[in-house]
């Protein structure tokens, strides 16, 4: 559930425009380069994306009484960078606001931060983190999807309790809006962990040899990982 | 074991859908209306606090209806592009 249109006062929501620019900057010069150097793995960003559009048009509803929606960006940000991944939220996103009134123009910035560039950061930090030290792929991508989509909500959290820090201040705000958002969030974000590690087997099983070209696993893991699927 | 993924999803999601029927039978026990947007819950938040939005989406689904034809066909859009891929490789390794 992204922060809805006008309830971002200014200057906040001309802050999260700013902060989110460069990142949708590198993040085109990067698809760009993608498009002109490893045009076999365009077929995979396309469905890197089709995930974004899949997981972030369910709501559901959550054990608390309240329904949101996963956000299906760490697909995205494990296989092609959090910059990327940046861009393919920018384009749920505008769908979402234009077609939708869910989420809005205005607060547009703000929910490209959250779901687009922090959540991606955290899901490409835990892969990389994961991949170094040799932890089973699988459990590391159920982890970094799972966090990617939890890392959202709270910094949608932050971002409405620094605009509205009320009578209690920041932190108490902050535990307003984190147990309306981030609570409702963890169950969703266990299964969309689990789901794109899932996808992501089906990739290993159908179309290795994109996996090597974009260095995310070696030969040698791939065989492993084929071997135990069997 | 080759199934064991797919087979730890399907239980998640058992365990997902048996959370929320509980939970909505309790709810309906007490007669509290639940299952709101969450970012509804936080305009709710914000808006009591005498804050009012100062603009509005320019557009609006006119009905409940229209925002669900337009959420499924974002759901749509992307399972077709999902399935359209993995076809192709899955149809790509067989005649290789």
């Amino acid at each position: 559930m992204h922060i809805m249109e006008g309830f971002l006062p200014s200057p906040w929501w001309e802050i999260w425009f700013i902060v989110s620019l460069p990142f949708i900057i590198v993040g085109l010069y990067q698809v760009n380069k993608l498009v002109q150097e490893k045009r076999e793995a365009l077929p995979l960003l396309a469905v890197a994306g089709a995930f974004v559009f899949v997981l972030s048009s369910l709501k559901l509803p959550s054990f608390n009484g309240s329904c949101s929606h996963p956000t299906g960006t760490g697909l995205g940000a494990i296989l092609f960078g959090p910059f990327i991944a940046a861009v393919l939220g920018l384009i749920v996103l505008v769908f979402q606001a234009v077609f939708l009134a869910h989420g809005g123009i205005t607060t547009l910035g703000a929910n490209v931060f959250s779901m687009g560039i922090a959540g991606p950061a955290v899901a490409y930090l835990i892969y990389k983190a994961g991949t170094r030290v040799g932890a089973n792929t699988y459990a590391t991508i159920f982890a970094a999807a799972a966090l990617a989509d939890l890392t959202t909500y709270v910094v949608t959290s932050v971002q409405l309790a620094l605009a509205f820090p009320g009578t209690t201040g920041f932190l108490g705000a902050f535990s307003a809006f984190a147990a309306i958002f981030a609570i409702t969030q963890i169950p969703l974000a266990i299964v969309e962990g689990a789901v794109i590690a899932l996808v992501f087997k089906y990739i290993v099983q159908l179309k290795p040899e994109i996996l090597t070209r974009l260095n995310l696993l070696s030969e040698s893991t791939i065989t492993k990982l084929r071997e135990a699927a069997a | 074991m080759k199934y064991g993924m797919e087979i730890t999803v399907a239980a998640l999601i058992v365990v997902f859908a048996a959370v929320f029927l509980l939970q909505d039978a309790a709810i309906r026990a007490s007669g509290e209306e639940a299952w709101g947007g969450a970012d509804g819950e936080a305009a709710a938040l914000i808006e009591a606090s005498g804050y009012e939005p100062w603009t509005e989406p320019f557009w609006t689904p006119p009905s409940g209806e229209v925002e669900s034809l337009l959420f499924a066909l974002q759901a749509a859009i992307g399972a077709v592009i999902i399935g359209y891929i993995f076809g192709y490789w899955q149809g790509s390794r067989r005649t290789a």
